[in-house]
């Protein structure tokens, strides 16, 4: 496990409904990422692998446990921050499998919204996603509207939007999902090259055979707990 | 801040475009309905103003001569004119009906005016083509809206009249154009009859003993002499002295005269409080069935646009995208789907309010208020599609 990290989870729990009729999706998760760190984390139909994802986004709220985010406790038993939807914004990157891009903002709008929410001027938001878009390739599609791209194109668009705010911590929700194996290796080769660029901790939830060879950790999701084994971390 | 809805209605511009068409014409329809009140108040407005009187001298008891039917005798004006503070007074009977023009019949209201110079009250004061009437029978001045032109001949009755005269904007109440005759002509118009119908009164007043008495020979004729004739006028227009207040000179003309008289307000009054005020509310009501017709048409669109965007919203919500921006975005398309729909809706009732029959003023503080209504009503429509985009669980980005 490593020492540093983005994100932590400590024996978290997540139940739905109550009495009888209670389901644990969550039991006694355990999980760290480093920062810089892909991780994949796998499951199968069931095993809880989106409610894990609902709760590490802060979407929904978690039973019991603990999360600490950077050197930030998020939740401990309860909501330790005030302004979730805030902490989305400036601290959780997410990938989804569609790329779910805006469909009325041009490439670079799209990317730089998060940072403009987050109040910066408008010049220095595009500059910064200009600047992403530069780093994965896709410069040259600025003006385009997401119509305008293909598949690839639109998930790299993806991970520069979830990258813009230099989250600590980066959740993909299968985003290789509608990709060939081609691309697939490509968009985890982004993943890999932006999280050691940014120092950003990246958690991909994937079912896809292709890409589960090459990480190096993987956290195997069951019945509502995790483990942990390692990877093969095949070069892509 | 980049604005979204700015960027959504850019984006798809042609749904908005078209969509604003629609609800423009219903706006249209609506500022149009406003326009036929306006018109309607000012039809009343301008039928006072064109009469060029103070004073309504009219049969005691009744609201005439606009609202009601009066009957006066037509030397009453004399008595009148004698009056303290009184400048002018005319008589003028007034006579809705059809003229028939070659093969075709012409709405009018035939006014008999008193025959004078310019001032006489009841005289079209401005033509725009011709001459005032000169004769004592068979001219007219007429309104251009009844479409005669000069030198037309028009039959009123049985009698044949030349038009002499243009006139423009002199319209009845009701927005009938005006057609001035002598008041003669217009006394007897009244109750002229046609010969068959003179026969017929005659041979019936003659078989009446009451009336047909040998010892009284004479009486049969002036019987029928009498009811040939008539004596009566509508009303006595009265122009009042410089400096001379209305109500200080009606008040002795109603003791004295016993007439009814009424003030230049309390006319308005009648005409926009009573005579029109049925049509005034039926005007109402179409235009607040209009405004709930826009409202629900604008709730309708923006609330199908949100839910095509349902996806979108989440993920805005997910990356942090507060509710107030969310809710603003949509208020905005509501606003600028309102804006778009308000300039086609001007731009079609100012392009089709002169083809209207009847006269309908677009008065711009109606087309302000009429923004201001549609502003409202866009925000309020939009309100169920903000409630619909707030009820949006971010967790729907998220797949599972």
């Amino acid at each position: 496990m490593a020492e540093a990290h983005g994100i932590r989870i400590e024996g978290l729990r997540k139940r739905y409904g109550s009495g009888d009729t209670a389901v644990d999706a969550l039991k006694e998760v355990d999980m760290a990422v480093a920062p810089g760190e892909v991780v994949g984390l796998i499951g199968p139909s069931g095993s809880g692998k989106s409610t894990l994802l609902k709760c590490l986004g802060a979407v929904i709220e978690p039973t019991g446990g603990r999360m600490t985010l950077g050197d930030q406790v998020i939740y401990d038993g309860a909501w330790k921050i005030r302004d979730l939807r805030a902490m989305r914004r400036d601290k959780i990157g997410f990938i989804f499998q569609a790329p779910y891009l805006i469909p009325f903002l041009d490439v670079t709008d799209n990317i730089a919204l998060l940072p403009m929410l987050a109040g910066q001027p408008n010049a220095e938001a595009r500059k910064r996603a200009l600047e992403l878009l530069e780093a994965l390739d896709v410069a040259h599609r600025a003006k385009a509207m997401p119509s305008q791209l293909s598949g690839g194109e639109q998930q790299r668009v993806s991970i520069a939007r979830a990258l813009v705010n230099r989250p600590p911590v980066v959740l993909a929700d299968e985003p290789t999902a509608p990709l060939d194996s081609e691309r697939a290796l490509a968009v985890i080769r982004i993943l890999n090259r932006m999280a050691e660029q940014y120092q950003t901790a990246i958690i991909v939830v994937t079912h896809d055979e292709k890409i589960i060879p090459t990480f190096r950790r993987i956290y195997h999701i069951r019945d509502g707990r995790t483990e942990e084994e390692a990877g093969e971390g095949r070069p892509f | 801040m980049i604005s979204l809805a700015g960027r959504d209605i850019l984006h798809s511009w042609g749904k908005f475009v078209f969509t604003g068409m629609g609800l423009g014409l219903l706006i249209g329809v609506t500022l149009t309905m406003a326009g036929v009140y306006r018109g309607m108040v000012d039809d009343a407005r301008v039928l006072l103003d064109n009469s060029g009187a103070d004073l309504w001298v009219v049969q005691q008891g009744t609201l005439g001569p606009y609202a009601e039917s009066s009957s006066i005798n037509d030397d009453t004006y004399r008595a009148v004119l004698a009056m303290p503070g009184v400048a002018a007074a005319a008589n003028v009977t007034y006579l809705t009906m059809q003229i028939r023009q070659g093969n075709r019949d012409v709405r009018a209201m035939v006014v008999g005016i008193a025959p004078g110079g310019a001032g006489t009250p009841g005289r079209p004061a401005r033509l725009v083509a011709g001459r005032q009437i000169t004769r004592s029978h068979y001219e007219a001045v007429a309104d251009v809206a009844t479409g005669f032109r000069l030198g037309d001949s028009i039959r009123i009755r049985r009698n044949l009249y030349t038009v002499v005269g243009l006139t423009r904007r002199m319209v009845s109440s009701s927005g009938d154009p005006m057609v001035f005759v002598p008041l003669r002509d217009a006394q007897e118009a009244q109750f002229l009859k046609d010969n068959d119908a003179i026969v017929e009164q005659r041979r019936r007043t003659g078989a009446n003993p009451a009336f047909a008495r040998p010892g009284v020979p004479d009486l049969l004729d002036a019987v029928i002499a009498s009811q040939s004739t008539n004596p009566y006028v509508n009303a006595v227009l009265v122009r009042i002295r410089a400096g001379a207040l209305p109500e200080e000179v009606a008040e002795p003309i109603r003791r004295w005269k016993r007439l009814q008289v009424y003030t230049r307000a309390q006319m308005e009054e009648i005409l926009i409080g009573k005579l029109i005020a049925t049509s005034s509310k039926q005007i109402g009501m179409f235009l607040v069935i209009l405004a709930i017709v826009s409202a629900a048409i604008i709730a309708f669109i923006i609330y199908t646009l949100t839910l095509g965007k349902i996806r979108e919203i989440a993920v805005l919500k997910l990356i942090g995208t507060r509710n107030r921006t969310i809710a603003g975005m949509i208020m905005q398309q509501a606003v600028g789907l309102g804006l778009i729909g308000f300039a086609v809706g001007k731009i079609a009732a100012t392009f089709w309010a002169p083809v209207f029959p009847k006269y309908v003023l677009l008065e711009p503080a109606d087309s302000v208020r009429g923004f201001v209504i549609v502003v409202v009503i866009c925000i309020l429509a939009s309100s169920v599609a903000i409630r619909a985009a707030l009820k949006v669980d971010p967790a729907e980005a998220i797949g599972g």
